[in-house]
């Protein structure tokens, strides 16, 4: 990190960083990783980067993120590089894997979907792989290709 | 290939060796092979949406095999009504039966049933999404016909945005060496979710709006019923629904010897005098219900092997 982003990004002692995520999706990758609540937040928004032009980071201190968690960002930040921080050092840098099948991660927008009517865990299956991942509903079978809208 | 205490959710589940294997297994009872097979079972058959032909064929079928069956033709009669979940209603259920066909107006029912059920649930309609049983004794019936599916040409005519046996049709055929012909308005185009399966699968397809744009012949057109209520104006809908009656003429165009289906009830889309020719085979089409859902009820209840 250069010095000048330095003082533009508060650095952490211990937490989560997730960086290379694409602009302007940072808000977004808060909300899918559900760490509103977790304490303190860094979010960075529009900084120049060389692979993707213009990227976002989120620090979320003193909080390690599991993989389960982390993996969510596949549908909307596949780019996403996940760097572990203990005691001001990286102690573990993560790919994000795209899973196969989300287990209550999102909702059905299909009205007439069984799990819009019961009370159900939704599950979805990928069919396309990143960077064009799709989503098909195991209940109504319905396939989305935008499901990074379908977030709850 | 393990069938015994298998649900029959969707078309998508199965494997061309696993449709050709219930396929075979259909023309075996039909054959009279497996007389009196569910003898002793119970069929709970659970229409929580009236449909009075799927309802009849599988309550006949589990009958004439030696089986009984128990049910509603009507959510109206079951504790639905009363608030009751489609779970809870399934788990009870299970425990008076040995396996349950279900009609539900909700898409994804018989899925969710077949997770909480502790006996195979066949669906047999959920929604506008899947009525598999009507795919396999489609496919049954081109097979009797030809003696095989690959190497065959089959044409859906009409309503093919909203028609679910023609979405279902169209997967199970691609899994065969089949060419496939959509003919409809632009209107009610085959979905693009579809085309797109159908393109990365490799499977040859041609659209086309009109009978007489259809190159070279077929060996079999699937016709399905335009509904006045996809219209705003019924003008239109009088327009269009006129260009996709089926006669004799139409028939020549299409080289004269393909079989008609059509997953019933027509109403004026194909013309009585296409009834008495040797194309329309319709209503055997219907009749094959009988030993295609003989069949399955005999493969998930193991009594058929």
């Amino acid at each position: 990190m250069t010095e000048d982003r330095a003082r533009k990004v508060y650095a952490i002692d211990r937490g989560t960083v997730i960086d290379h995520i694409p602009s302007p999706l940072a808000l977004k990758v808060v909300e899918i990783l559900g760490v509103k609540q977790e304490g303190i937040l860094t979010i960075g928004i529009n900084f120049k980067s060389a692979k993707l032009g213009s990227k976002d980071i989120v620090k979320v201190e003193n909080l390690k993120l599991t993989e389960s968690v982390t993996d969510r960002l596949a549908l909307v930040a596949p780019t996403a590089t996940i760097n572990i921080i203990e005691q001001g050092r990286v102690v573990e840098k993560r790919p994000i894997h795209i899973p196969r099948e989300f287990h209550g991660l999102l909702r059905c927008p299909n009205p007439k979907c069984i799990t819009n009517v019961e009370e159900v865990t939704t599950v979805f299956h990928l069919e396309g792989e990143p960077p064009h991942p799709a989503v098909r509903c195991h209940y109504c079978e319905r396939l989305y290709k935008n499901p990074g809208e379908l977030v709850e | 290939m393990e069938f015994n205490q298998r649900s029959i959710i969707s078309i998508r589940d199965f494997s061309r060796e696993e449709i050709e294997f219930v396929v075979g297994k259909a023309l075996e009872v039909k054959q009279g092979r497996w007389h009196d097979a569910l003898s002793g079972k119970v069929l709970a058959s659970l229409f929580f949406e009236p449909s009075t032909r799927t309802r009849l064929s599988f309550e006949a079928a589990m009958v004439s095999m030696g089986g009984r069956v128990v049910g509603f033709a009507d959510a109206g009669v079951s504790s639905t009504k009363k608030g009751e979940s489609l779970a809870d209603t399934i788990r009870t259920v299970t425990g008076y039966c040995d396996v349950i066909a279900m009609r539900h107006p909700v898409e994804g029912a018989a899925r969710l049933a077949s997770e909480v059920a502790g006996v195979p649930v066949i669906n047999a309609g959920d929604g506008a999404n899947q009525h598999p049983t009507q795919t396999f004794l489609d496919l049954f019936t081109i097979h009797e016909e030809f003696g095989r599916l690959d190497g065959l040409k089959v044409g859906m005519l009409g309503d093919l945005k909203y028609g679910r046996t023609v979405h279902s049709l169209a997967k199970a055929l691609s899994l065969f060496e089949v060419e496939q012909v959509f003919i409809s308005p632009p209107s009610l185009r085959m979905p693009e979710g579809i085309i797109e399966e159908l393109r990365q699968g490799g499977t040859a397809f041609q659209e086309v709006e009109e009978i007489d744009q259809v190159q070279g012949a077929l060996d079999v057109l699937y016709v399905t019923r335009i509904q006045k209520e996809r219209f705003a104006d019924f003008q239109e809908y009088e327009r269009v629904a006129g260009a996709y009656r089926l006669g004799h003429r139409e028939l020549s165009a299409l080289g004269g010897q393909c079989r008609v289906m059509h997953p019933l009830p027509r109403v004026d889309e194909i013309k009585p005098e296409v009834d008495s020719g040797g194309n329309a085979i319709y209503f055997r089409q219907a009749h094959n219900g009988i030993p295609t859902r003989q069949a399955l009820l005999g493969l998930v209840t193991g009594t058929i092997s």
